[in-house]
This record gives structure tokens, sequence and C-alpha cells, in this order.
């Protein structure tokens, strides 16, 4: 059975994440140890709340630059909802806040106007071509929580988009075997396990 | 497009579904974790369990439920009833779920929707508010299951627990509860005309017209009902097909 390690960070959505993972048929391990992290095979990063409390929480725990270090090597990763925005540059949210800096760009709020979180499922619209889109078409539904959005500066990293207050923002974003989602996969029925078993998949 | 969500609700009596039990009993062999199932199936878009239990030394066969339906069920889980203290919000999330609803519990203590907020985050943190009509376009909140009247204006109390952090409210009329006769589209309209989180409406579905309703002329965001689907009247599904024909995004039932 393949091994996944999942990021504890003392805060997210970890359980529902465990539970994906092991229906999509691999062994989920939980972990808040560096070690475990930089020798993982394949990597989740999951996450709700706040963008300076996770950051607080990575860097207090040495996980930061434990992370850089997986993702440096290449192999199978993926962030969550909070794990995706943490790999841009910096996020906006309550403050300006440095976070890992993997994707170019950063975190912005909705417009005050719009009602947020923007909550619910939402349909999503493929731009480019990626293994973990394998069998999930434009048009399909996923489950999304969120007030702030990534803008990145670099469009090539952008898989698919999503719509919401009149913004287009990524809903999934990838570099090689780096991938993200804004949605929570764990949360978007079939689709969302389609979604865990195409990044299993990408394991040898 | 962001689509507009339907959740049926399950009342929860030590660790049980309690609202239309019998008619379930007869379909589910009384399982609420298979019922849960069933309903993601048909097209929920997220499950609410509202425990009632009495006691909270029975709470924990509550626990258990949530973790057993969060283990079949991928899609989004909110429970309230009973939680009282971060603890409390804690263990629900521990337990599986993914949003807990606070009410009497944050009348009487304000300071556990921030405490929620700022501990696990405002989207999982989820205010309850049961309205009663007191005057024309006067609602008035009430706790304790309806038992007891606060004082409180609603729209004023919505004001302040969003706020305060919370990222949802779950707005139930206690005049349209059970009559099955449409939600209370002016105290919709009156709290979405006053805050910016999304807005459940709970109490009166007697039908997918009163979704609709709801859903327009109240601008909800998402539509809650129990016995409308637990009974078997209508189906998730039937009432997606009639929403989406009369123009509203849906997610489709596969």
């Amino acid at each position: 059975m393949k091994d996944i390690v999942v990021v504890d960070y003392g805060a997210g959505n970890l359980l529902s994440v465990v539970r994906a993972v092991k229906a999509s048929g691999a062994k989920p391990t939980v972990t808040s140890d560096p070690t475990v992290v930089t020798t993982a095979k394949a990597l989740i990063v999951p996450g709700v709340g706040a963008a300076a409390d996770t950051m607080w929480n990575l860097r207090t725990r040495g996980l930061d630059r434990a992370i850089l270090e997986f993702i440096e090597s290449d192999r199978p990763f993926l962030g969550v909802c909070m794990g995706m925005q943490a790999l841009f540059e910096m996020s906006r949210e309550g403050g300006t806040h440095e976070c890992l800096g993997v994707l170019q760009g950063e975190i912005v709020r909705f417009p005050e106007e719009a009602i947020v979180p923007h909550m619910g499922w939402n349909v999503i619209n493929q731009v480019s071509e990626h293994p973990i889109m394998a069998g999930i078409e434009t048009g399909f539904h996923f489950y999304f929580v969120h007030s702030y959005f990534a803008k990145p500066t670099e469009s090539d990293c952008v898989i698919a988009e999503a719509s919401y207050a009149g913004i287009d923002f990524p809903a999934v974003v990838g570099k090689g075997n780096l991938m993200a989602t804004q949605f929570h996969p764990e949360k978007s029925g079939p689709a969302g396990l389609r979604l865990y078993n195409n990044f299993i998949g990408l394991l040898d | 497009m962001l689509t507009r969500r339907i959740i049926p609700c399950f009342d929860v009596d030590n660790g049980r579904v309690v609202k239309g039990v019998s008619f379930i009993n007869l379909r589910d062999a009384g399982d609420p974790v298979e019922l849960a199932s069933k309903y993601e199936q048909d097209g929920a878009d997220e499950l609410v369990f509202l425990d009632i239990t009495a006691s909270s030394d029975d709470r924990a066969s509550t626990f258990d439920l949530i973790q057993r339906t969060a283990e079949q069920i991928f899609i989004p889980l909110t429970v309230g009833g009973g939680v009282r203290s971060p603890e409390d919000v804690r263990r629900m999330l521990e337990s599986g779920a993914d949003k807990v609803s606070l009410n009497t519990a944050a009348v009487e203590n304000p300071d556990l929707i921030g405490q929620s907020a700022k501990g696990f985050g405002s989207q999982c943190t989820v205010v309850a508010l049961d309205a009663k009509l007191v005057g024309e376009n006067k609602w008035e909140i009430f706790t304790h299951g309806g038992r007891t009247k606060t004082g409180i204006d609603v729209i004023e109390w919505a004001t302040e627990v969003t706020e305060r952090g919370a990222g949802e409210l779950l707005v139930t009329s206690m005049d349209s509860d059970g009559h099955k006769d449409g939600y209370d589209i002016a105290l919709l309209r009156a709290i979405r005309d006053r805050v910016r989180v999304p807005i459940i409406a709970s109490g009166g579905a007697g039908g997918p017209e009163h979704f609709l309703q709801a859903l327009t002329m109240g601008r909800a965001d998402a539509v809650l009902a129990a016995s409308i689907f637990h009974f078997g009247e209508h189906s998730i599904k039937s009432v997606k097909e009639y929403l989406s024909t009369h123009g509203i995004t849906i997610r489709p039932v596969n």
C-alpha cells in the first residue's frame, strides 16, 4: 500500500483528509516531525484557518523548512486550501504575512461587498493539462470555503480556475509534482476522491 | 458559478435520528449513518445534525455518531446543539464535524463566538438564530430550543455575531417551523440586508416552491429542511430539478 504523509501542524481539516486518503486506497501517516516530512514519498499539507496562524504553526515546529526541502526534491506534493495559499510569497490576510514562496504571487481578499466566505459547491474551469485532472472535467463541482484567494504573478502554474464575486481565481495550481487546490477535495464527493486517486497514482 | 445548497437536517437524540424515525426505519433500518450516505447519493450538498440529547452525560453517543457518519460521507457536516465551550467545539471537530453551530451558549456567552472563530476559524463557526416575530418587521431571539425569550433583536444580534467572527448564519423562523407553508422571507431579507456572510434559511419548507422563494425573494445562500425529505414527500433530486428549471444554479445530482 502506498504511504502518504499528512502534515499535522496543530490546525486544519486533518481527519477528513486522512479519511479521503484511506478511501482512495493509500496509507496515511500523520506527523508533525520534520524528519518524517523530508523523507516522505508523498506529502499532503491540509489546512483551514488564518494564514498568520498557519505560518506560525509551521515555523515553530520547523515544518516550513522541511516542507520546502521536500518540495525541492520534486516528489508528489498536495496542498489543500490553506495548504495551497501557504505556497505563495505572501498573504494579505490580517496584515501582510510572508509565506513559503514556492509559487510567485500573493493571497488577497474577495471584495468588501462580496458575501464571504465563498462557501459551497462551485464549478471549475480547466485551463491547462495536468495528471491530477485525469477524469475531472470543466463543469465538475467542488466544495470551497475561503475568503482569500491566490493572485499568481506567473499564470503558468494555474491548472483550473473558479469564479466568484466577479473574480476568476486559481482553483487548482501545479508545477511538476507540486499541486494544490483551493477547494476541499475531501469534502467534494466522488469528484474529490477522484482527485485524491490521481494524486496517489503519481507515486511509483 | 457558486451553486445554492440544499441541506437535509437530522435531529439526533442519544446518537439516533429521531425526526421521522418511524418512516425512516421502514426504509433504512433506522441507521443514521446509512441515511446520511443515502442523502449524499441523492445530491445533498451538506448535512446538518442537531443534537437534542437532553443530558450531557449521553453526549458520547453523539460524538460516536458524528465519527461513524464522517467516515462514510464526503460532503460537509455541520453539528449543533449543546455546544457550550471551545472544548465542545474542538470535540465536535475532532469527531469529524466540519462546522459547529452555536445557539443558546452564544447568547449567554458571546465571547464563545470569537473563541471558536479564533481557535478553529470562521469557516467552521456557524451561529444559529431562532427568531420569532414580535412586531412589524421585528423579530426576537429565543434560546433553549425556543423556550426562552431573550429580548434581543434578531437583526442586531445577526450583525454582532458576524462582527465577532461567525462565518455563516443558520436562520430559523420559529413562526414558520413545522407549518410547511414557507420560510419567513421578510426575516431572511432583513438579515441579508445587514450581513455579508452566507445565510442558511430554515423553518417552513413544505414544497419545492418554498425553497425557490427563500433563494430568490429571501436571497438565502442555502436552504435547510427536515421532514419534507425524511417523510419522502420530496426527494433532494426532485427539489433540485424544480429549482434548476426555475433558473437557480444548483449542483446537479449524478
